[in-house]
C-alpha cells in the first residue's frame, strides 16, 4: 500500500478548476519531486491535499495512509502525519518560536509534551542547521528573511517528524548557502523516516539530494513521470519539451 | 436583545450567584432622599454629604455622554436601580458569613491572598464586607482601606484629595457616582516607600438590578511606588446592572503608581468608568486595563501629566464577543515640559461584536518638547465584527513630538490554516493568534494574571469562530 494514493484528483478554487484528473502515488520512505511551470497546479496539490478550506475536490480522492482525507480539517490531517512546509509561511506576532513549537509538539502528540526530550532534540537540531538560539524568541515568521521563514519550515519539520513533508519550494529565493541548509535539513528528515514530497522549479536543489522519482505537472494535470534525466531535460531544455507531447 | 445574551450568559464562568442576604437594601430609584440616607447610614461627615448633594443635582442636569453606545446609555432606567445595599458582613474571616465565603472560595480569593497577596480589600454588593491587611504594611505606615472607613479614619487625608482628580462634574455617570458612591478602596503610600507586592481587590455584583458605585483613591506621596490590582468576576442575571465606578489616582513628586485591571463582568453588564490619574514632577502612572466581559464598557483610563519630567503609560486590551461593545482607550494631557506618553491599545473583535478606540492626546502651549506615542492594533474574526478608531490629537505645542500608528487586521484563514497544518485545532489556533496579539499587554501582567488572561481567552475563542 501506498503512503498516499491520489486518483482521479480534481481541484477547483472559487469553481475554476486548477488540477484535473490527477493519479499518483508516493511511496513511504521516498523522495518524489514535482516539477511544472508557474500556474501548473503544484501548489493547488499541496493546500488541497493538506484540507485548505478555500480548495475543492468536486472528484476524486486522496488516500493517506489508508484512510481518505478529501474533507477532512487540516488538524485532522496533520495529526495524521502530513506536514505542509509553506513556500510563504505567515507570521504571528506575539508568538515566539519556541512557545509555537511546543504548542504544535503537544497538540501533535495528543496533548502530550515532554520538556527534557523536547529541548535536547530542539537543541539537535539547531545546532545542525546552524540555527542560532536567540532564534527561538523571536516571534513567528514576524519580521523573518526569506531564508530564515525557509529555515523554521526545516526546522519544523525536524521537529515535527510526520510521516509525509510536502514542502513548497523550499528553494524558492535563497542563495546558495541557505540552500544547502534547506538540503540538508531534507536529508536528515528522510533518515527520522519522513517520505518527501518536493515541489520545486529548479533542478539546483536536487543537486544536493536523492530523489527517487521526478514528476512534472503541465496544464493541471500528470505530464510525465520518470527520475532525475527529467529534471536534467527540464534544466537544459526549459519546460517547452512538455508541448509537444500534451498537444 | 435579550436572547442574544442568553448563551454568553450560561456559558459564563463565574456566573454563579448567592442567596441575597442583605442588611439593608435602598428603594429602587434615587432622589435626595435616597442619598441623605445613604451618608446617614454611613455616619458621614458633613462635608461629604453636601459633596453627594451637589453631585447628585449635578447628575440630576447633566445630558448622557455623547460618546459610546447612545443606543445603550441612553436606555437605562436610573429609576429601576437600587443604588444602595449593605451586605451582612464583618471586619473578620470569621464574621465573613458563609454564602459570601462560598463565592470567594469559587473565585479562590483566600488562597489567591495566601500566594501572593500583601493585603486583600474584596468588595461584595456596594460595600466592603472582608479587609486584610498585613502587619508590615501597618509599620510601614502604608494605608489600604476600603474608602468608607478611610472616611472615618483619615478624614483629613481624604478631604483634601477626594474629587480633586475627576470633578464631581466631569460627566453624568462620574456625578452618579460622586452622589451614591459606596465602598471601594483607598490607599496611601508615604514618602520614600516602596510597596514590593501588589496590592489587590476583587469586586463582585450579586444583587439584581443593583448599581455598583465604587470610589477608588489611591495616593502615592514623593518618591513611594505601588501597584494596584483589581479584579472583576460577576454572577449573570439577565437584568442590565449598572456599574459607574471613579478610580482617581494621584502620583506626588517622583511617584510611581501601577493600576492595573482585568474586567470580567457578565454580559448584562454596563461598565461605565472614569479613571484618571494626575502625576506631578518626574512622577509615572500606568493603567495596564483588560476589558473582557459586560455588555458595554465605556473607559479611558487617563494620566494628566502636571509636573514636569512625569510619564503617563496606557496599555489596553479590549475583548468584544456576541453581543458585545468595548469602547475603550485611553487620554493624556501634557500639561508641563519634558512630560512623556505611550499608548498602546490592543481590541478584539469576534462574531458580532464591536470594538472602538477612543483616544485624546493633549499638549497646551508652553508645555515644551513633549514625546507621546499611540499605537492602536485592531484584530477582527469573521465578516460581521466591528472595529472603529476615534483618535483626538490636540496639539498647541509645536515642540511636541507625537507618533500614531494604527494597524487594523482580519484573521485570515490563510493563518489559521498554518497553524491548523501544524495540528492545532481551530480554536487552539484562534487562541494563539489571540493571545500572541495580546502579548504587549499581557507581559506587564503578573504572572497569576496573565496565564488567567491567556485562559479567559481561550474560553473566549472556543466555538465562537465563523
Amino acid at each position: 500500500m501506498s503512503l498516499l494514493s491520489i486518483r482521479n484528483f480534481s481541484v477547483s478554487i472559487e469553481n475554476k478548476e486548477i488540477l484535473h484528473d490527477l493519479s499518483m502515488e508516493v511511496e513511504a520512505d521516498t523522495l518524489t519531486v514535482v516539477m511544472g511551470k508557474n500556474g501548473t497546479g503544484k501548489s493547488t496539490l499541496a493546500y488541497a491535499l493538506m484540507g485548505h478550506p478555500a480548495y475543492k475536490v468536486p472528484s476524486g480522492e486522496a488516500i493517506f495512509n489508508g484512510e481518505p482525507i478529501v474533507g477532512m480539517a487540516a488538524d485532522k490531517i496533520a495529526k495524521m502525519g502530513m506536514f505542509l512546509g509553506f513556500q510563504q509561511p505567515v507570521e504571528v506576532p506575539g508568538v515566539t518560536v519556541v512557545k509555537f513549537l511546543q504548542t504544535a509538539t503537544r497538540a501533535l502528540n495528543g496533548g502530550e509534551l515532554n520538556y527534557d526530550i523536547f529541548q535536547e532534540e530542539l537543541l539537535t537540531v539547531l545546532e545542525k542547521l546552524g540555527i542560532d538560539q536567540s532564534f527561538l524568541y523571536r516571534y513567528l515568521n514576524d519580521g523573518f528573511s526569506g531564508g530564515e521563514k525557509k529555515r523554521l519550515e526545516i526546522l519544523q519539520l525536524l521537529m515535527l517528524k510526520p510521516k509525509l513533508a510536502i514542502l513548497d519550494e523550499p528553494d524558492s529565493g535563497l542563495d546558495v548557502d541557505a540552500m544547502k541548509v534547506v538540503a540538508e535539513g531534507i536529508n536528515m528528515a528522510r533518515k527520522n523516516g519522513t517520505a518527501i514530497l518536493l515541489i520545486t522549479h529548479y533542478k539546483r536543489l536536487l543537486n544536493y539530494l536523492n530523489p527517487d522519482r521526478v514528476i512534472v505537472l503541465a496544464d493541471g494535470t500528470l505530464a510525465r513521470d520518470g527520475g532525475m534525466e527529467l529534471a536534467d531535460k527540464i534544466e537544459s531544455d526549459g519546460y517547452d519539451f512538455l508541448t509537444s507531447r500534451i498537444s | 436583545m435579550k436572547d442574544n445574551f442568553t448563551t454568553i450568559n450560561e456559558d459564563y464562568k463565574y456566573g454563579f450567584s448567592n442567596p441575597e442576604d442583605y442588611l439593608y437594601k435602598a428603594p429602587a430609584g434615587l432622589n435626595e432622599d435616597v442619598v441623605r440616607a445613604i451618608s446617614a447610614m454611613k455616619h458621614e461627615p458633613e462635608w461629604m454629604l453636601e459633596f453627594r448633594l451637589k453631585s447628585y443635582k449635578k447628575f440630576m442636569e447633566m445630558p448622557m455622554p455623547w460618546w459610546g453606545n447612545q443606543e445603550i446609555i441612553n436606555a437605562i432606567d436610573f429609576s429601576k436601580i437600587h443604588y444602595f445595599v449593605k451586605a451582612k458582613g464583618g471586619t473578620t474571616w470569621d464574621d465573613v458569613p458563609t454564602d459570601i465565603k462560598d463565592t470567594f472560595e469559587k473565585l479562590g480569593i483566600p488562597e489567591a491572598e495566601r500566594k501572593f497577596l500583601g493585603g486583600v480589600t474584596a468588595q461584595y454588593e456596594s460595600e466592603v464586607v472582608y479587609h486584610s491587611m498585613k502587619k508590615e504594611f501597618a509599620d510601614q505606615g502604608i494605608v489600604f482601606l476600603d474608602m468608607d472607613s478611610a472616611l472615618k479614619e483619615y478624614p483629613e487625608l481624604v478631604k483634601r484629595y477626594f474629587g480633586t482628580v475627576i470633578p464631581f462634574t466631569d460627566n453624568k455617570f462620574a456625578a452618579l457616582n460622586s452622589a451614591v458612591w459606596s465602598g471601594g478602596s483607598f490607599i496611601y503610600v508615604p514618602k520614600g516607600t516602596r510597596v514590593d507586592t501588589p496590592l489587590q481587590a476583587y469586586f463582585r455584583i450579586n444583587a439584581k438590578n443593583m448599581g455598583q458605585f465604587e470610589r477608588t483613591l489611591i495616593i502615592a506621596d514623593e518618591a513611594s511606588d505601588v501597584h494596584y490590582i483589581e479584579g472583576c468576576t460577576a454572577p449573570s442575571y439577565s437584568a442590565d446592572s449598572l456599574h459607574a465606578a471613579v478610580v482617581e489616582l494621584v502620583a506626588l513628586d517622583g511617584a510611581k503608581i501601577r493600576y492595573s485591571t482585568i474586567q470580567n463582568w457578565s454580559n448584562n453588564v454596563l461598565n461605565l468608568v472614569t479613571k484618571r490619574a494626575a502625576a506631578y514632577r518626574n512622577a509615572v502612572v500606568e493603567w495596564v486595563d483588560g476589558n473582557i466581559g459586560s455588555k458595554l464598557t465605556m473607559k479611558y483610563p487617563a494620566v494628566l501629566l502636571k509636573g514636569e519630567g512625569a510619564h503617563g503609560e496606557i496599555l489596553t486590551v479590549a475583548m468584544a464577543g456576541n453581543g458585545q461593545h468595548q469602547d475603550s482607550g485611553a487620554k493624556v494631557f501634557h500639561l508641563a515640559s519634558n512630560t512623556t506618553s505611550r499608548i498602546i491599545s490592543k481590541s478584539i473583535s469576534k462574531g458580532k461584536g464591536r470594538a472602538s478606540y477612543r483616544g485624546w492626546v493633549k499638549t497646551i502651549p508652553g508645555a515644551e518638547n513633549c514625546v507621546s506615542d499611540v499605537r492602536c492594533d485592531a484584530l477582527m474574526f469573521g465578516d460581521e465584527s466591528r472595529s472603529d478608531t476615534y483618535p483626538r490629537m490636540e496639539i498647541y505645542e509645536p515642540s511636541t513630538k507625537l507618533t500614531h500608528e494604527a494597524t487594523v487586521s482580519r484573521v485570515q484563514d490563510d493563518q489559521l490554516f498554518y497553524l491548523m497544518n501544524r495540528g492545532l485545532s481551530e480554536t487552539e489556533a484562534s487562541s494563539l493568534i489571540v493571545n500572541g496579539f495580546l502579548e504587549p499587554f499581557t507581559k506587564e501582567l503578573p504572572m497569576e494574571y496573565a496565564v488567567e488572561l491567556n485562559r479567559l481567552v481561550a474560553l473566549e475563542m472556543d466555538g465562537s469562530i465563523g
